[in-house]
């Protein structure tokens, strides 16, 4: 067990740079999670981290000790491959086991270890299996199993869940957490699902091009996101984003929207918002889920306006609705009894207590 | 009322639709006519031979019908195989097969691992100069090798030349290109990850090659040791150059130069010895016939 740190770490391919000089200081036995879209270096990252790939300029960490000459075998890391690259001639606990017969452990030792390991991942019973007779699922606990018999620093999982069906992920997701619940080893995870980041990470490290976009809880990546690439890409259906304009009113601050939707601002948003430019373009950042049907009592904050519904989509318990504003695509969530209608127009109201307002040039959540 | 009159009057299409096993049945036939066309062509001489060595030499230079056999007697079999000439070639022809594909796998595999898995500088030139080499016909090389290793053979003073031992140098240069080529591909169609995984696991890269690549290409091994068997076993032109003295003679030239004696052919002795010659190929590639087509067909699809 040991904490890992990266510092300005930079990674190069001939005339691309895939890691940008990130930062990351990584606690023991915490679970992080790397999440971003696909190229945005998180792989590169890990990858680093497992020294399977040279750094090209910073130093990284694990335990205290710099590590970037160290080859892979010293690091004491343990790593879980998307294709579970697991040895097909060889049996589960052969698998599980690889590692340890390597470094000359005791016979009576490594049974142990690896009949715990099977245990642990209810995997007992398939322990004498080739991996070709496994499924998708089983072959995942195997390639745990094989990470946690080592007992090693740190845990590194490179896209794990990404080649099971659905159904399979959630149950996995769990079974990983319960895991690290109970071995507590420093897990690094890297996932381009953003429902993955959010369950499993104690904080999650977005990434974009290379860069650290944010580092924060799963609640403070939602609630309080520092970039739109954050906000957009943290929630799901995503977060809207409508082009608008501040405006004073009568000793009040408006938030514009179309010619007609024209919004006073709750007092604890207006009071943060007043100093900004009244010419600066603006994007209003508001999640779907604060996009609802309009009735009779609203709480203060939370405005009503009229629109006509391009299409909706019944999920059984909301509906979700979509719409435009200003040109640009919106989604709400309703209840599905609101009688929303493909086409149909509706009053929809939006709670502006959970509103962001965003830089539109620069992207900075104000 | 006209438009109705012209749509019945108009001529009525019959559309020929395609039937699947019908298509399927034609493609058989197609097939099995072609596939008795080769084997008829192919096994004609065989056969041919096989019928030879049962007849007795009077009856093969007698004017009877050469496809059948009218006293058949295995005085051929038996004559070859209680002469120690003729077993001597045997001999000579399993020690230079058995080693050379020793030889071989020895500096193909690890060859082949380097080029596929070690991504180091020129690998990849290298690995397409393996394979051209093996393009290189060995009736240009010959010559060239022989002067070599007549050069060889006079600065350090050890005989090489008309030793059956000298095949072992040079049987390699017809080996080891093709072999490492097909490990090449075989070790390429290893996913990255199971190396990976071996080195974090802690495995130097022999105990990789050793451990994980071996027993995971045993398929491509198998195909590539009976691609050298065969090569070594069968070859005719190095032997006949590099070995004159009888006792040093491998089977395919042996039988040739003491069994044509001046321009006496002996007939049933020389298709006997060929048919015995090709033999142990033939019982290799039976028991090992699946092996070697998966081997082949690596790569063709993910397995």
């Amino acid at each position: 067990m040991a904490d890992v740190a990266l510092r300005k770490v930079v990674k190069r391919y001939d005339d691309v740079e895939a890691v940008r000089g990130i930062d990351l200081d990584i606690a023991d036995h915490e679970f992080i999670v790397l999440v971003g879209p696909s190229g945005c270096g998180k792989s590169t990252t890990l990858r680093m981290i497992a020294g399977l790939e040279d750094i090209t300029d910073g130093d990284i960490m694990i335990g205290g000790d710099v590590v970037n000459d160290v080859p892979p075998k010293d690091r004491d890391i343990a790593m879980v491959f998307q294709n579970y690259a697991l040895y097909p001639h060889m049996t589960v606990a052969e698998n599980m086991s690889f590692g340890l017969r390597l470094k000359h452990y005791p016979k009576a030792e490594i049974k142990a270890r690896v009949t715990e390991a099977a245990r642990l991942l209810d995997i007992t019973d398939l322990i004498d299996r080739k991996p070709k007779q496994l499924s998708g699922g089983q072959r995942q606990r195997v390639a745990m199993g094989r990470a946690i018999v080592r007992n090693p620093k740190v845990f590194l999982f490179d896209e794990p869940l990404s080649n099971l069906d659905a159904k399979l992920r959630v149950q996995m997701r769990i079974e990983i957490k319960k895991v690290h619940q109970k071995v507590r080893t420093t897990t690094v995870y890297v996932t381009h699902d953003q429902v993955e980041a959010m369950t499993l990470a104690d904080r999650v490290v977005v990434m974009n091009k290379g860069r650290i976009e944010q580092i924060g809880t799963p609640n403070e990546l939602y609630h309080k996101p520092a970039t739109r690439f954050v906000a957009g890409f943290i929630g799901s259906p995503a977060m809207n984003f409508i082009p608008c304009r501040l405006e004073d009113n009568g000793g009040k601050l408006n938030i514009r929207i179309t010619d007609r939707i024209s919004f006073a601002l709750p007092p604890s948003r207006a009071a943060r918002y007043n100093t900004l430019p009244r010419t600066d373009k603006l994007l209003l950042g508001i999640r779907p889920e604060h996009i609802s049907e309009s009735h009779a009592h609203l709480e203060p904050g939370v405005e009503t306006f009229d629109t006509v519904l391009d299409v909706t989509e019944p999920m059984g318990m909301e509906t979700l609705v979509y719409f435009g504003l200003e040109g640009a695509p919106v989604c709400g969530r309703v209840n599905p009894n609101a009688g929303a209608q493909d086409g149909a127009p509706m009053r929809l109201a939006m709670d502006l207590n959970n509103m962001h307002l965003l830089n539109e040039a620069t992207g900075i959540v104000l | 009322m006209s438009t109705l009159a012209i749509d019945k009057s108009g001529p009525t299409r019959k559309v020929k639709l395609g039937s699947m096993s019908r298509d399927r049945t034609w493609a058989l036939r197609w097939s099995y006519f072609f596939l008795v066309l080769f084997a008829i062509f192919f096994l004609t001489p065989p056969l041919y031979m096989l019928i030879t060595s049962l007849k007795s030499s009077a009856e093969i230079s007698a004017a009877t019908n050469p496809w059948w056999v009218f006293h058949p007697t295995l005085s051929n079999y038996v004559e070859l195989l209680t002469s120690n000439q003729f077993l001597r070639f045997f001999w000579n022809s399993s020690m230079v097969a058995i080693m050379v594909v020793i030889v071989t796998m020895l500096i193909s595999v690890p060859a082949a691992f380097a080029l596929a898995r070690m991504k180091f500088w020129g690998s990849a030139t290298l690995a397409t100069g393996v394979f051209l080499t093996y393009l290189i016909p060995d009736s240009l090389l010959f010559i060239p090798l022989f002067k070599m290793l007549a050069t060889v053979q006079e600065w350090t003073g050890i005989t090489l030349l008309n030793r059956w031992y000298v095949l072992l140098f040079i049987y390699p240069t017809l080996t080891v290109p093709f072999c490492t080529w097909i490990m090449i591909g075989y070790f390429a169609s290893i996913p990255k990850e199971l190396d990976e995984a071996a080195l974090i696991d802690g495995a130097s890269w022999l105990q990789t090659l050793t451990r994980i690549f071996i027993p995971v290409a045993l398929p491509g091994l198998i195909a590539a040791t009976i691609f050298a068997f065969t090569v070594s076993w069968a070859q005719f032109l190095y032997p006949l150059v590099f070995t004159t003295s009888v006792d040093q003679l491998v089977l395919p030239v042996g039988i040739i130069t003491s069994l044509i004696k001046g321009d006496v052919f002996n007939w049933g002795q020389i298709m006997t010895g060929a048919l015995l010659g090709a033999a142990p190929p033939l019982i290799i590639y039976a028991f090992l016939m699946d092996y070697y087509i998966a081997g082949l067909t690596a790569g063709a699809t993910k397995g």
